[in-house]
């Protein structure tokens, strides 16, 4: 089991260096030229030009400027942006947005989903069945900037119920709206998953075994159903916060959240390659995390799964 | 068992982990109390829409309006400008030139003060200017040092030709009064020394790289208000300045700037009362912001002047008799009136000259104007005058455009298609996927198409409009025009004294634009905004940016 852990964790390192590495060059591939970019219609005089190209090493060929960017990070130094800061602290910004957003997503996604897709699959054919179909269809089908948009809107400017963007204390009440934009096709999927799971294994014949044994029902459903058809789900569960943590771009928009997706949009555009690649990185290493522990869940899940 | 145990622990440790980090930072961001929420409360501040600075907050620093509209509220400079654009002088007592605009005296007010105290003397210019126009600090808006005599050059290598000791045309006089050189006249320099990058900076605050960061982000200033915080992505609060004594003072009790990066969310904002003033209408809400709004719409003539360019080095637009002929023609083959009201929802007006509509100097009567108006059968009599000196044979005319910026693709369509049919050519569109390449091009003269561009005044003269963009070694000649002619006429009429001979002799300038049509122009485009029930007051000034300090909150 350690030496599992140790050999995953070990597995970084190759991963570390081929991602920054691809996405530093992809960066340097992209068309246009920053420091143009940075002048705007006007352009800038040839001196200030050649000043800049200078302080961010645009001047070097692509190996060279990698090896700069990563000599910095090996001092806790991710370079810094085309307007000064640090981007240690552009992602000190931007990744608290993002994670709380993502985190309170998938807490509604998790919850709600697997809730409504036991009870679907343990009435299948049911009017609340048929019902949670149609309207999960309906969420996986409409784009996210609808949802987001009409839910906006409506809830929003029309009712007032709830901001219409997020206030800069991050309250769970501003926060709520797009938590539910961001994971509400991801919750039609968990929902349909764990219905399809559940209705599966409610007539598996351990079930009907736990049933004769004398178990109650919740017993029988909580550790026996649940439990098994829980193993494709938190697959899904934990690919999906890498997904929502990067991939939010949408939804951060709308709510003019100023997030990782946002963040990076920006930066890419600029082609300011040391915030892209950082960004990138912590974000291969959240993938990389969440993919260990869902495995490790895997074990806690079903005990014939054992790592060695 | 045991194994299974330990991996929940593993999971549940992290999982607790990245609650708790979720959890820290929304404390921390608690702690720091006010929010958009309250906006609504009345307590006599304003809540503008702006986009965060790209750059630290050092007046030569900051070239684009995220960063500029902030500046502009907490900087004076030694010239400022009125809504209607006029030039009026702020820091300065005086500003004078005796010999045409090639050399100044500026001489100013006694007592003025930073926000922390310290008094402002000449020195606060000279410093500010000279670390602008330092090559190696690299000064966004260093151009604008340009004028002054001393600017650093750079040979035909791009190295710079020896060292930067500051500007030579700066000379200190005495605490309140120093002279200026220009490396060539300009009796318009007055008019310059109001834009951002001529803002002064307190004594000190360029000595190390310490001190400029400490003023980029948290910036002692001289203007009507002061930065209280910078929350960045998220907001920057300004609270009037206690030791400002100038004319334009604050009408309310500070101005917040909301960061947005999308104005669809500032627009709902905006709606539902969260927001008082948003200087920009989303493309979504172009056709239904004026019934949204009510009279609380602004919908007025703009500052943004647009055109399309066709370079001289394209095959069949040399700088010729057949080039002209072809240039007018197409000005002429498609209907710009049309296109502002169907795609623009009225929201643009037909340019009908080269100056913006709101600068003192546009014109709707310079000689030959009529190539602007949609002429179909002028224009194929134009095209087969042109054909007959060459032929266009089964060429391509192609407009090229950048497709990062969403709105710029449905009219570069709509205007090629209809000089496609009315020339009976083929005309197409053509993307670029981002803005720097498309500039990229433009400025090494490799464009194998027209070029769309865009052009807005820095300070509110007719000939910040020409001498930047038509000049044959201006740096924004994207048609590479070269006019001797036009040269000496813009030139001669800016050494006017007088403003009424000053601006006829622009028009005779822009009488040789019309019909050299080095660019082709299109329209203004409007300023649009709106504000909330909230305030009171709300003026766009010349620059379509709304007059802030004059917002007053009900």
């Amino acid at each position: 089991m350690k030496r599992y852990v140790g050999r995953r964790l070990l597995q970084l390192i190759p991963v570390f260096f081929g991602a920054t590495f691809l996405i530093y060059a992809m960066v340097y591939a992209l068309p246009g030229d920053p420091i143009a970019a940075l002048g705007g219609d006007k352009g800038l005089p040839p001196a200030v030009r050649l000043a800049i190209e200078k302080e961010y090493h645009l001047d070097q060929p692509l190996i060279v400027q990698y090896l700069y960017y990563l000599k910095g990070i090996f001092t806790f130094d991710f370079g810094v942006t085309f307007s000064g800061r640090p981007v240690v602290e552009v992602m000190a910004d931007a990744f608290p947005w993002t994670l709380k957003l993502a985190l309170m997503a998938i807490v509604f996604e998790s919850v709600f989903g697997i809730a409504f897709g036991v009870f679907a699959g343990l009435r299948r054919g049911g009017v609340f069945d048929s019902t949670v179909l149609v309207l999960s269809l309906l969420l996986i089908a409409v784009p996210v900037f609808v949802i987001g948009f009409l839910l906006q809107f409506i809830i929003g400017v029309k009712l007032g119920w709830l901001p219409v963007t997020v206030d800069r204390s991050m309250s769970f009440k501003s926060m709520l709206m797009p938590a539910i934009v961001l994971g509400a096709v991801s919750f039609a999927y968990i929902l349909r998953l764990t219905r399809t799971e559940v209705a599966r294994n409610a007539t598996a014949d351990y079930v009907r075994t736990a049933t004769a044994k004398g178990l109650s029902r919740p017993q029988v459903v909580t550790r026996h159903i649940l439990r098994n058809s829980l193993i494709p789900v938190i697959t899904f569960i934990g690919a999906d916060l890498g997904a929502l943590m990067g991939g939010a771009i949408v939804t951060e928009g709308i709510f003019n959240i100023p997030g990782v997706g946002g963040t990076m949009y920006k930066a890419i555009f600029q082609g300011e390659a040391a915030t892209v690649v950082s960004f990138t990185t912590i974000l291969v290493l959240v993938y990389i995390f969440t993919s260990l522990i869902v495995d490790l869940l895997y074990a806690a899940l079903d005990p014939r799964i054992r790592y060695e | 068992m045991r194994k299974n145990l330990f991996a929940i622990l593993v999971a549940a440790g992290a999982l607790v982990f990245a609650l708790s980090l979720a959890g820290c930072s929304s404390t921390e961001g608690g702690s720091t109390s006010s929010s958009a929420a309250t906006s609504t409360d009345g307590d006599g501040v304003v809540f503008a829409y702006n986009t965060e600075p790209q750059t630290n907050l050092i007046p030569s620093m900051v070239n684009e309006v995220g960063g500029g509209n902030i500046l502009e509220l907490i900087f004076e400079g030694l010239t400022r400008y009125d809504v209607d654009g006029t030039t009026q002088l702020a820091i300065a007592e005086s500003i004078t030139t005796a010999d045409d605009g090639k050399t100044w005296n500026v001489k100013i007010k006694e007592g003025k003060k930073f926000s922390d105290g310290s008094p402002l003397t000449v020195q606060s210019f000279v410093d500010a200017w000279n670390w602008g126009a330092n090559p190696e600090n690299g000064a966004l808006s260093g151009e604008f040092f340009m004028a002054i005599e001393g600017y650093p050059e750079v040979d035909d290598e791009g190295n710079l030709v020896g060292e930067f000791d500051g500007l030579t045309g700066l000379e200190v006089v005495s605490d309140t009064e120093f002279n200026i050189t220009l490396a060539e006249s300009d009796p318009e320099f007055d008019k310059q020394l109001g834009y951002s990058a001529f803002y002064p900076l307190p004594t000190g605050s360029l000595d190390s790289e310490d001190a400029l960061e400490a003023q980029g982000t948290q910036p002692v200033s001289n203007g009507p208000y002061m930065l209280k915080s910078w929350d960045h992505n998220v907001q920057v609060e300004l609270v009037p300045n206690p030791e400002y004594d100038g004319d334009i003072p604050a009408q309310n009790d500070g101005v917040t700037f909301m960061m947005y990066t999308d104005d669809s969310a500032a627009y709902n904002d905006l709606l539902a009362g969260n927001l008082d003033v948003l200087d920009s209408i989303p493309a979504d809400a172009m056709s239904t912001f004026m019934d949204d709004l009510g009279d609380r719409a602004v919908n007025q003539d703009g500052a943004v002047w647009q055109a399309f360019t066709i370079p001289y080095y394209l095959e069949h637009f040399a700088d010729d008799e057949e080039g002209r002929l072809r240039r007018q023609a197409i000005s002429m083959a498609f209907d710009r009136q049309q296109i502002c009201d169907t795609i623009f929802q009225g929201t643009r007006t037909p340019a009908t000259d080269f100056v913006a509509a709101v600068i003192p100097g546009h014109s709707d009567s310079i000689e030959g104007n009529e190539v602007l108006q949609y002429n179909p059968e002028k224009a194929k009599e134009l095209w087969a005058q042109a054909n007959a000196i060459s032929d266009w044979g089964n060429a391509t005319f192609k407009l090229a455009y950048n497709a990062d910026a969403s709105a710029h693709k449905e009219w570069v369509e709509a205007v090629v298609n209809q000089i496609g049919q009315t020339l009976e050519i083929s005309a197409e569109p053509e993307a670029y996927a981002q803005f720097s390449e498309l500039r990229n091009d433009a400025t090494n003269g490799t464009m194998t198409s027209a070029l769309r561009s865009g052009w807005q005044a820095d300070y509110p003269s007719a000939y910040n409009f020409m001498g930047p963009l038509y000049r044959a070694n201006a740096g924004a000649n994207d048609s590479r025009y070269d006019n001797p002619e036009f040269e000496s006429v813009l030139l001669e009429a800016r050494s006017q004294q007088d403003e009424a001979a000053r601006t006829e002799g622009y028009n005779k300038a822009q009488a040789i634009l019309m019909e050299d049509l080095p660019a082709i122009p299109l329209w203004g485009q409007n300023a649009l905004g709106g504000y909330s029930e909230h305030v009171d007051n709300v003026v766009v000034n010349w620059k379509t940016v709304p007059a802030y300090q004059d917002i007053v909150k009900k």
